[in-house]
Formats: C-alpha cells, structure tokens, sequence
C-alpha cells in the first residue's frame, strides 16, 4: 500500500490502538476473574453451584451480545471511520464497568442486582464488538503489505495482556485490602479503577488520525453506504464470512478462552487450588507466553497465516486431556500419608444458623502444612440439628497451596496452552483484514471473530462447567466442548482455508 | 451440511432432558435459562453451520478469490 507510515509513526499508532483495546480487554475480563465472590453478592447465599453458573451465564451473555456490537459499531466504522467508532465503544465499555462497581449486593436490592449486572455486561459486551476489528483494521491499514502480521499481532497481545492486568490488579487489591474485606467490598476497586485507564486513553486516542485506506475511499466518495447489505447480501462475501468462522474464528475461541480462562476457572474451582495460587500461575504462564503472539504473527508474514493456526487447533486436540489429568492428579491431596504432614493449624469453628429453621451449619477448618512446601485446608461443615443431633458432612479439602516444584510445572502446562493461544491468535487479524476489502472490512470482520471468539470461545467456561455438573460426568468431560470445536474447525479450515496472503487491501 | 441439523436436533434432546432434570438436587444447575441461552445461541450457529456446509457440497469453496475484487 502506497500510504505506508515511517517507521516510528506506525508504533504510535499502534501504541495508541493497543492502549485502549487493552483496556477494554481488562474491562471485560475483571468480571470474568471474580466469577466466584461476584456470584456471592449477585445471588443468595444458599445457592451454591447454580450461583457460579449463573454468574458465568451473565459474564457469558457478555460474549453473547458481542457480533451484535461488531454489526453496530462494525457499521459504524465503515460509514464514519474507525476512529470516532472505537472512541464512542471506549466510553460505553469504561462507563459499565465503572457502574458494575457500584452495583448494591443482592442482599440490599435482591434480584435487582444481578438484573442490573446483566444490563451493564451487555453493553459491556456491545462495545467490545466494536472495539476489536477497528483496532485490528486500524493498525492493518497503516502497516507495510510484508509485515502485516507482525504489526497486527501486537493488537493480538492486548488481550492477553488485559487479562494479565486484570488478574494482576485483583491480586494486588487482595493482597492489600485482605481476603474478608476483598470479598465483602475490596472487589469493587478494580471495576472503579477502569475509569481512569479509560480517561488516559480517551486523551491518547482524541490525537490519533484516521485510517489512510479510509481517508481515501472518503475522499473517492467510496464509502459504503450500507455496510451490512454488502457484507452479508452479497453472497461471495458472506462465503467469506461463513469460512473465516467455521474455518478459522471458532476454534480460535475456544483454544484462546480454554488455556486463559478455563484453565484458571479448573484450577481454582475443581482442582480447590488458593485463590493466588491459581492466579499467581496464570499470571507467569502469560507473561513467558506474551511475546509469542508477536513473534507468530512476524512469521505468518513469511510463511502463510493457515498452517500455524491450525497446528496451535490440533496441539489442543491432542494435548487438553493429558494436561488436565495432571492437574487432577497432582492436586490430588486425599492419599498424602500421615509420614508427608509437616504440622497443623489448630482448627477455627464456626456456626451460622440456617434461615427459617432452628438447625446451624458447624464449619471446622484445619490447615495442614506437609513437608515438601505444600499445604492445604480441610473444611468440614456438619449440620447440627436440635431433633437429629449433628449430622457429619464429607470433609473438603480446599485452598490448597502447591510445592515450589509442581506450581512451576504448572506454570508450563499453562504456558504451553498459552503458547498454543499465541499460535491461533497471533496471526488472525492479518488473515481476516486481508479477507475482505476496505469499505466492509470492518463490519465483515468482526462478525466471525466475535461469533468465534465472543461466543465459541466465551461460552467454554459456562459450557464445560455445564457439562462438568452433569450426572455421571468427570471432571474432564467439560473438555469435550472445546475439543469438538477445535476438531470441527480444524478439519474445515485444513480443506478449504488458503495459505496464500492478500498482499494487497487497499481495494 | 447434516452437522447443522445433527447439531440442532442434540441441543433440543439435551435441553428437554437436562431442564427435566432441574427438580433434583443433582441437576439443580441444568435451568430452562441456561439451556434457553444455549439454544438461543446455537441454533442460529446450526443453520449457518448448515448453510456453509451446503455451499460447500456445491464446491463454492473449491476455489476461493484470489483478491478482494472478486469479493
């Protein structure tokens, strides 16, 4: 493309794109990470599971709405340009986090609450429809045609890296504040805290110039005037769109949400891990990752966009099981031997009456500290009945703490699905841009990856948390869900996709 | 093609099966809201799952455009 920018100027623009998709990336998953004390405020208190499903449902209507927001703001984009268009979904997105965080808990206003959360998860979830493809469209149309890939997959990082910020936050704020008062209101901070990171980028993004491709088709008088007709009218287009979400977007999501979201959502709430600990993994897990989007995305400018993707869908295929057993497995505290104890914290009780009934609930918790580092806590809730006397539950043990050796193999299990994210992820921009020409590429190609990634991909943790509470199931079966996806689009995209690149998206 | 419809028919089966189901306390998770989501989502999904697939039968993807003006 003629209007290819020097050198430095391509790295404002895309320092200036990334900020704010950044942002809205930490936005939407802060939701995701509280799943479990969100669900203890939105819901009462004695509906256990559903609690956590039903909060995962809101966070998942959040991806729901989002091909929605990308045919709004995507129509949008390509009949007033991308820049206004990715300002106006910065502010939805900044201004419904900021008000989740003041959000009253369900024992003030009841089913008002989550009502209310819902609402405020769906305009979170329109304006990062938006928000994506013109980020991505943005920076493709100021990158020279040989390094498309390379300048797009720094886009591609700024979702992993607002998870990376939001699960830093929240355990920054954790650590500060204490886990009771974290769990009472500290949660609150890190919805509040958008505010300001939306402000600074409002401030970046207000300098920022229009897209040159888009520039020029306004100046030709070229631009769209009905940018969902011609996409999804014209039947070769909504080929294209079909096979890029079939082939491509689809089992892209779920790979993305499966190492990043479920692989922290398993850890803490099947495999009982501490609430930091399942963090602190994660956490290391994307940083060693990170820099793989990049580097993928500079190679899919050398040897095709096809072929990597797909390799990080079948290393998914093959290797979920495997990595999820050992999880299990490793978490498994129930057969240490008494030898392996190191010592115990005498046991806390405590009794809380149950609502309308003149029975109690007595927990008793012992924390155990065994010789190799680890420790966990054994959690016994009985019933105490005035008529039946006390009535034992099954122990349960929980917030456990790993050995410095099995947390770092840890940290590679998720790398290694990170890495696989990177390998998906890092050169899709480049292969949608170059799918579909200038004046409907916004609205065309937010579609499929919104589709793939906001609903394929954001409905892994409900889903196969889902499938993991039906009867008879394992805690593995959840995996089936993205490991069909994966396989599905796997074999479409290796039939029919194209490894050549479209040098040219200037038309 | 026929996973479109495959798929369609499996989601209806497991959400009359599993929505059955919420009574007990073992399915209390299984609510005709989760699976109305499910379904609301997935058989859009289906039909154009199915859509793809019979272009594809057509062998509209045999070759595909070599430049957005073909598009």
């Amino acid at each position: 493309m003629s209007e290819t920018l020097p050198k430095n100027n391509i790295f404002k623009v895309i320092g200036a794109s990334s900020l704010g998709t950044l942002i809205e990336w930490y936005d939407f998953y802060i939701f995701g990470s509280l799943a479990v004390i969100i669900g203890h405020q939105l819901f009462p208190e004695d509906a256990g599971a559903s609690a956590l499903i039903n909060t995962l449902a809101i966070f998942a209507a959040g991806f729901i709405v989002r091909p929605f927001g990308a045919l709004v703001f995507g129509r949008l984009g390509d009949l007033i340009g991308r820049k206004y268009t990715f300002l106006l979904t910065l502010v939805l997105m900044g201004g419904s986090t900021f008000l989740i965080g003041l959000i009253p808990s369900y024992k003030s206003i009841g089913y008002a609450a989550p009502i209310l959360v819902l609402i405020l998860r769906l305009v979170q979830g329109l304006a990062l429809g938006g928000e994506y493809g013109g980020a991505a469209t943005y920076v493709a149309e100021h990158a020279p045609e040989n390094k498309r890939g390379f300048f797009t997959s720094w886009i591609q990082t700024t979702a992993t890296l607002g998870l990376f910020l939001s699960l830093g936050v929240i355990v920054v704020t954790k650590n500060i504040l204490g886990t009771d008062v974290f769990g009472d209101w500290g949660w609150r901070i890190p919805f509040l805290l958008s505010i300001v990171l939306v402000v600074v980028s409002i401030y970046i993004r207000m300098k920022m110039h229009e897209s040159p491709l888009f520039s020029k088709l306004k100046a030709e008088g070229n631009v769209s005037k009905n940018p969902l007709k011609e996409s999804f009218n014209n039947k070769a287009n909504f080929k294209m769109v079909l096979l890029a979400l079939f082939g491509a977007t689809m089992g892209q999501g779920v790979i993305w949400y499966t190492g990043q979201f479920y692989a922290q959502s398993f850890l803490e709430n099947t495999c009982k891990l501490d609430f930091n600990d399942s963090r602190y993994i994660l956490l290391w897990g994307i940083a060693f990752a990170t820099p793989f989007f990049v580097i993928f995305g500079a190679w899919s400018d050398k040897v095709g966009r096809k072929w990597i993707m797909l390799s990080g869908m079948l290393l998914g295929v093959i290797f979920y099981r495997p990595i999820y057993q050992v999880f299990l497995d490793d978490t498994d505290f129930t057969r240490i031997e008494q030898s392996d104890v190191l010592s115990l914290k005498p046991a806390t009780t405590s009794s809380v009456l149950i609502a309308g009934t003149t029975d109690s609930l007595r927990t008793i918790s012992t924390q155990v500290f065994l010789k190799n580092g680890a420790s966990f806590n054994e959690v016994q809730t009985d019933t105490i009945s005035i008529t039946k006397g006390v009535l034992p539950a099954k122990e349960v043990i929980k917030d456990k703490v790993l050995s410095k050796p099995v947390f770092w193999k840890f940290v590679g299990l998720i790398f290694f699905q990170i890495l696989l994210v990177t390998m998906v992820y890092g050169p899709i921009a480049a292969f949608l841009v170059e799918l579909f020409p200038t004046k409907i590429r916004y609205t065309s190609m937010s579609l499929p990856y919104h589709i793939g990634n906001g609903v394929f991909g954001g409905l892994v943790p409900f889903i196969a948390t889902l499938i993991a509470s039906f009867a008879g199931s394992t805690p593995l079966s959840g995996l089936w869900y993205p490991i069909g996806i994966a396989t599905l689009s796997l074999i479409i995209g290796t039939i029919y996709l194209s490894n050549k690149k479209d040098e040219r998206i200037n038309d | 093609m026929i996973l479109g419809p495959i798929a369609m028919t499996f989601l209806f089966l497991q959400a009359i099966e599993k929505v059955g189901l919420t009574h007990t306390d073992i399915e209390r998770t299984n609510t005709i809201l989760q699976w109305a989501i499910i379904l609301f989502i997935f058989l859009p999904i289906s039909i154009g799952l199915m859509i793809f697939g019979f272009y594809a039968w057509k062998g509209e993807y045999d070759r595909l455009p070599e430049s957005s003006e073909e598009l």
